[in-house]
């Protein structure tokens, strides 16, 4: 099984040269940490930057510049920045290229819930909903099953929704899956997790057709 | 043609009970702290508050959620605020949450004579009841309104008599935008300068935009998530 940086490693192989990506707070922000060489990305912060670079130097902090988050950053060389009418311009006229965000739950119809338990958690959905709604390629990165040992990918979602039919790629601790018009198709497992384990930690429609390799990370 | 008022106090001269207000900022980043202190003492109630965020316990619009100034916020994002959700879950406060990007394009819309416009973000959702849904390229849409406010009080780096501004870093986020949508408009910024000091070629937000322009007397700037790594 994967923990949360084998999970970021593995998505970030996904990562394709000149490609603007959004990643969304928790798992997501590590993949940062793991470009392959040889390419260039940029990450966006959908409040209001281009060229996100890593964390500041202690006591190099700026509170004039801080992502989606709310933690400090620093600004690449190139990076831009810009208002948030226009961040959203860049994410719903679909100008970037890869949106990862984390998830509650996901449907087999890539249904996604992250925003809201209902009389428990009232947050707000942030940027998700925009992000969910209007990008191409979108990819989810979360544990298979949550606290409670109960799977997270459903047949249909029980929380509230975030997006309908939008996530095209799953990638757990335990697996790599698309999400296809028939449900959830395996296309690869953990080190050391069985297809047997997959399926049962998996409540929607799994499908499994041939052999399933192993990833390498 | 000249803008200038005092101070934070003199800004805000005109807002009453009950009024719409708009104010920039994302997190504490970028938020007029001098305004939000100057309404805190003035005491006005009954505030509908549109901003991406509403502040931390005791800073930002959290000082108006204490003294039970709010009557209404709408934003994207609360998460950070127990008093907040206190008053949500108890129902003093009542609270509309609006994706970040429709909220952003709003504020952009009303400040540009738009009324409402389609957008693909929140189908399907609890955000889409009650809305109109139409089919565009075969995607469905749902009818969002403008947002204007009553006053608009934004936070700038610099600005000048007519009221021309730059902002700094991602402290710009939501204040251009609702520097179009309100009523008046209030600019706060760190540096009040000559006119003809600011580039025309480098300003963000243009004078027209704003009525009453101030410079700040002290930005605490507070810091909601200090992350950095280490020096190796």
């Amino acid at each position: 099984m994967l923990d949360r940086n084998g999970i970021a490693k593995r998505i970030a192989q996904e990562l394709q040269d000149g490609w603007y990506v959004n990643l969304g707070i928790g798992i997501p922000t590590l993949i940062a940490n793991y470009i392959p060489t040889g390419i260039s990305v940029e990450f966006q912060s959908e409040n209001g930057i281009l060229g996100m670079g890593p964390f500041p130097f202690e006591g190099e902090e700026d509170a004039d510049l801080i992502n989606a988050g709310k933690q400090t950053i620093t600004a690449r060389s190139g990076a831009c920045i810009f208002d948030s009418a226009t961040s959203f311009a860049m994410i719903r006229g679909q100008h970037i290229n890869l949106t990862v965000l984390g998830a509650m739950e996901v449907s087999e119809k890539g249904d996604i819930a992250n925003w809201k338990i209902p009389g428990k958690m009232v947050k707000g959905m942030g940027g998700a909903m925009d992000l969910v709604a209007s990008a191409e390629n979108i990819i989810v990165a979360m544990t298979h099953t949550n606290r409670k040992g109960a799977s997270k990918l459903l047949s249909k979602c029980t929380l509230p929704l975030t997006g309908v039919a939008c996530v095209k790629k799953i990638v757990t601790n335990m697996a790599v899956l698309d999400v296809t018009e028939d449900g959830f198709k395996l296309i690869e497992r953990a080190p050391g997790v069985s297809v047997e384990d997959i399926k049962a930690a998996t409540a929607g429609n799994l499908i499994v057709e041939g052999e399933i390799p192993e990833m390498v990370i | 043609m000249n803008k200038v008022v005092a101070n934070a106090q003199a800004a805000i001269q005109g807002i009453q009970d009950n009024m719409t207000l708009m104010l920039g900022g994302f997190g504490l980043c970028g938020i007029p702290e001098n305004c939000i202190a100057a309404l805190v003492e003035m005491g006005v109630t009954g505030l509908t508050c549109i901003s991406n965020n509403a502040g931390v316990d005791d800073f930002g619009l959290g000082l108006l959620l204490q003294q039970k100034q709010i009557k209404k916020m709408i934003s994207s994002y609360v998460g950070e605020n127990d008093e907040f959700e206190r008053q949500m879950l108890s129902g003093e406060l009542e609270v509309d949450l609006i994706p970040q990007g429709s909220l952003a394009e709003r504020c952009r819309a009303g400040g540009a004579g738009i009324p409402a416009f389609f957008t693909p973000a929140g189908f399907g959702t609890e955000v889409a009841e009650g809305k109109e849904v139409r089919m565009f390229n075969g995607k469905p849409h749902i009818l969002e309104h403008a947002l204007t406010a009553d006053f608009a009080i934004v936070k700038a780096w610099k600005g000048d008599h007519y009221g021309n501004l730059i902002y700094k870093g991602t402290a710009r986020n939501f204040n251009p935008l609702m520097a179009m949508a309100g009523k008046i408009t209030i600019a706060e910024v760190e540096e009040l300068v000559e006119p003809g000091e600011l580039d025309p070629n480098y300003i963000h937000t243009p004078g027209v935009f704003i009525q009453r322009i101030f410079q700040g007397s002290t930005y605490e700037k507070r810091i909601e998530q200090r992350t950095v790594r280490p020096r190796s």
